[in-house]
């Protein structure tokens, strides 16, 4: 074999492993053969057409055997920590002798509320996240020490009440009181950072469905947190996703539960109204 | 004959997409290949080896075995650090001689499962599973 | 005993005699690996379930040996046949010594 031919098979060669995957696909998503999800959803008003005609779950960006993991509880890893939760849901914490049960029965009671959070907050006049929420809760009603963000119990009580209101629409408020922070959010959505000097629509507005290396890039919706990811195989909450993107950026990054994160979850959640309540999903 | 940078570039490139191209199994497979069936005859066929040809990570990569009739099943994952996967040893109230399981795959791959059957012989089938890498890491 | 161990299983409660029905195990559990280095620099040993059994009234379903390859959380779905009412048993080994087991009755009818 002469060189020439040599490169030219190796050329070939090279050009043969490509991967077939481009757009979302148009699988339907039911959960336990009961729960009908909405995973494509009319594009919220306010995006004005960034995002086309139509919002995507990340659902529909992944392999078909990481999307059966997510159509079964029991195939599901990421309700593990919702039984999880559901033990610290019931159980007594804190100088006040209570548990979240105390006050507010069975968690499927809360279904519907996982929902509309981020949410303005009228006593503390801030936006809250859910496990703000339960903070409040832990600290001021039972007593108890606060998680840290995206720690200890917090993501299987947040998957817990995720959960619960599988299925229902996310729909969080971006007026009212709730609106600078929603414009903070938004402004942090498209500023660039790090060394690669990339803003989360670059990747995730300009670029969904395309390949990033081997990666089928979504469009970075978060109706799915907490997510199970097969890559870390534990729950993952969207603060300490936001941090592993805008760490791979190579920029310096904001902290789980900053200010910063909140407004960017409400802004992020806010561009996924319509789509069901989806956490805790699968992800890879 | 003089190389340019661009042969150069190409002859190396073929090199490493050559050396994955036939997913040698390792010593270490063959040991425990050996092992399982004493050096018998293995044939190609009678088992079914179900398992994405991409997998999205492989932490987590599905696969299913299934062999009509066979007592075991041997699963190797032939380009890990160490080949074994499982062994499914099927007892008389099996309602199938199948079982689906998840593993970790250290990379791209040929994962390997051997049935002995109940006569003694033995059965082979190969799939390979391409392993991909994340987008950034994130 | 290892934190946060944890058996489920899935199966269904009733068969008609004679019924191959199918089985779903999972066991929240690190599996680790021994390939892994800890932030010491040193390898993390080996910590996994080695060994799973499904017996139903005393008979053996399936027997299956684990290796580190397994993912974390061992998963199993495999089948089984009934032939009288009964319990299913279902025991997962551990590298510590632990036993982890769980109990599923089923009915006929």
């Amino acid at each position: 074999m002469n060189f020439k031919t040599m490169s030219l098979i190796s050329a070939v060669a090279l050009a043969l492993p490509t991967l077939g995957m481009a757009d979302a696909d148009d699988d339907t998503l039911v959960i336990n053969e009961e729960i009908e999800m909405t995973t494509k959803a009319a594009a919220p008003a306010h995006l004005d057409g960034a995002l086309g005609d139509k919002v995507m779950s990340g659902w529909h960006f992944r392999s078909d055997e990481t999307q059966a993991m997510e159509m079964d509880d029991f195939d599901n890893p990421g309700m593990l920590g919702v039984e999880d939760g559901e033990v610290i849901w019931n159980t007594v914490e804190g100088s006040e002798g209570k548990s979240c049960a105390s006050c507010h029965g069975e968690s499927s009671e809360m279904a519907g509320v996982k929902a509309t959070y981020p949410k303005w907050n009228d006593g503390a006049e801030e936006v809250r996240t859910l496990q703000m929420q339960v903070n409040d809760c832990r600290v001021n009603q039972m007593g108890a020490e606060a998680y840290g963000y995206d720690k200890g119990g917090a993501l299987p009580l947040e998957a817990l009440l995720s959960s619960v209101s599988r299925g229902m629409p996310v729909n969080v408020a971006i007026d009212g009181p709730a609106q600078s922070t929603w414009e903070q959010g938004k402004d942090i959505y498209y500023t660039r950072f790090g060394q690669l000097n990339l803003s989360c629509a670059n990747c995730h507005e300009d670029n969904y469905g395309n390949m990033i290396r081997a990666d089928h890039l979504s469009q970075g919706q978060v109706n799915g947190f907490p997510t199970y990811r097969l890559k870390n195989t534990k729950l993952n909450g969207s603060h300490s996703r936001f941090k592993g993107c805008i760490r791979d950026t190579r920029a310096a990054t904001f902290n789980p539960g900053s200010p910063e994160f909140v407004a960017l979850e409400l802004y992020v959640t806010s561009r996924g109204n319509g789509l069901s309540v989806e956490g805790p999903s699968v992800r890879n | 004959m003089t190389f340019s940078r661009r042969d150069t570039l190409a002859l190396g490139a073929g090199a490493v997409a050559f050396s994955f191209m036939p997913f040698q199994v390792s010593a270490a497979a063959d040991e425990a290949i050996a092992a399982f069936t004493g050096g018998a005859e293995v044939a190609e066929g009678g088992i079914t080896l179900t398992a994405p040809e991409i997998a999205e990570n492989g932490n987590t990569v599905p696969v299913s075995v299934d062999a009509s009739g066979a007592m075991s099943i041997l699963l190797l994952a032939t380009g890990n650090p160490t080949p074994g996967v499982a062994t499914f040893n099927f007892g008389e109230l099996a309602g199938s001689q199948s079982a689906s399981t998840r593993m970790r795959l250290a990379g791209t791959q040929d994962v390997v499962a051997i049935a002995k059957m109940a006569d003694g012989s033995f059965a082979r089938a190969a799939s390979t599973v391409k392993v991909t890498i994340g987008g950034c890491g994130g | 005993m290892a934190d946060g161990v944890k058996p489920r299983v899935k199966a269904p409660k009733k068969a008609a005699a004679g019924d191959v029905v199918t089985l779903k195990t999972l066991i929240s559990h690190k599996m680790e690996s021994g390939q892994r280095k800890g932030s010491d620099g040193n390898l993390i040993p080996r910590s996994i379930i080695n060994r799973f059994t499904c017996e139903f009234n005393g008979k053996s379903v399936i027997d299956v040996t684990l290796e580190a390859a397994i993912s974390t959380n061992p998963y199993f779905e495999f089948e089984a046949t009934v032939p009288e009412a009964g319990d299913f048993k279902f025991t997962w080994y551990d590298d510590d010594g632990s036993v982890y087991d769980e109990t599923k009755s089923v009915a006929i009818g």
